[in-house]
């Protein structure tokens, strides 16, 4: 593929691309990082509402509590689904290395629809509890509850936004170097909201039940 | 591919070695593994009255700090060898958080019983 000739006091199209090879490499790595540096950020943003959670939730206001109000098996389900997702965006990631499109997407559209049943049970537990009268204007614990499940699902919601359009440019665009960045930056945030999703069963509700009894 | 001058196998070679720590079949189905086997005792010791409250509180946070040690490791590959300054900023991190949470919930429960009384 010679577009170009090369000219005197120009780099050769050899040393132009290897060039160009050494910035992608550098880039790919910085972005991967201050992706993970927004990460961080954000582990902080989920300590201040977990925090905030563990300080008013026994302020139920004469209210249900969290041993009412939490089915654990429904939680034990929710729990199963993201992890499973977690683990089949890392099958995805693999297949992504090894440039098999067909695996990557069928591994991606797996992540997606357990990701969207995790969220589809959230949102189902939410209506529940705000139909019987338990929304978050209820108490200083509801509101404390809806803002921290609240957060991560939000951030599970924008999740399989990202999965949809990076399936989209998988399809479109291969799996150039850019692609790969992009890829590399998604799954850290898919294992990030498992990780999140840890702290929210084991403190929200196994702690939460456990301490208000 | 087209808009990319080298040979597909040079862009694997390149996003190969600029991320040394990857993730194979068996150390993601190790980590799922072990953070199935976590949370299952997580949940059983909150749903079962094997052990007491206090112990119930122990066995809960400690196997969830052990999840998240293991989540960090198996699956986001995060170890002191592959990127040393995601490492220092996780570390960083979990200070502030320690900051954070330890001195919020010093300082409300104090607080609270100061009031109360």
């Amino acid at each position: 593929m010679q577009i170009e000739i090369d000219r005197p006091g120009e780099y050769s199209m050899r040393a132009r691309n290897a060039h160009a090879h050494n910035d992608d490499r550098e880039s790919t790595s910085t972005t991967v990082f201050g992706f993970w540096i927004y990460l961080m950020t954000d582990a902080m943003l989920f300590a201040t509402i977990f925090v905030t959670y563990a300080v008013v939730f026994t302020n139920t206001a004469g209210g249900a509590g969290p041993a009412e109000l939490f089915e654990l098996p429904f939680v034990a389900v929710e729990t199963a689904l993201l992890l499973v997702s977690s683990t089949t965006f890392g099958f995805s990631m693999i297949a992504a290395r090894a440039e098999n499109k067909a695996a990557t997407l069928a591994w991606l559209g797996l992540t997606f629809a357990l990701g969207a049943g995790f969220l589809g049970m959230e949102m189902h537990e939410f209506g529940g509890l705000i139909a019987e009268g338990h929304g978050p204007d209820r108490s200083a614990f509801l509101s404390g509850f809806f803002t921290l499940v609240g957060t991560h699902g939000l951030h599970v919601a924008s999740g399989l936004v990202w999965i949809l359009v990076m399936a989209g440019q998988v399809v479109a665009h291969g799996f150039s170097e850019t692609i790969m960045r992009r890829m590399m930056c998604l799954s850290l945030f898919w294992h990030f909201l498992d990780v999140v999703w840890i702290c929210v069963f084991s403190i929200v509700y196994l702690l939460g039940v456990i301490l208000n009894v | 591919m087209s808009s990319h001058p080298h040979s597909p196998a040079e862009d694997h070679a390149s996003t190969a070695d600029t991320h040394a720590a990857h993730g194979t079949y068996a150390s993601y189905l190790t980590g799922f593994a072990l953070s199935a086997l976590l949370t299952a005792i997580a949940f059983g010791v909150a749903m079962m009255p094997l052990l007491s409250r206090t112990a119930t509180i122990l066995v809960v946070t400690a196997v969830g700090l052990v999840q998240i040690c293991v989540q960090n490791f198996y699956f986001m590959h995060l170890t002191h060898r592959s990127e040393r300054w995601n490492f220092i900023s996780f570390f960083f991190t979990v200070l502030i958080i320690a900051i954070l949470v330890g001195g919020s919930l010093w300082i409300m429960f104090h607080l609270n019983r100061n009031m109360m009384m």
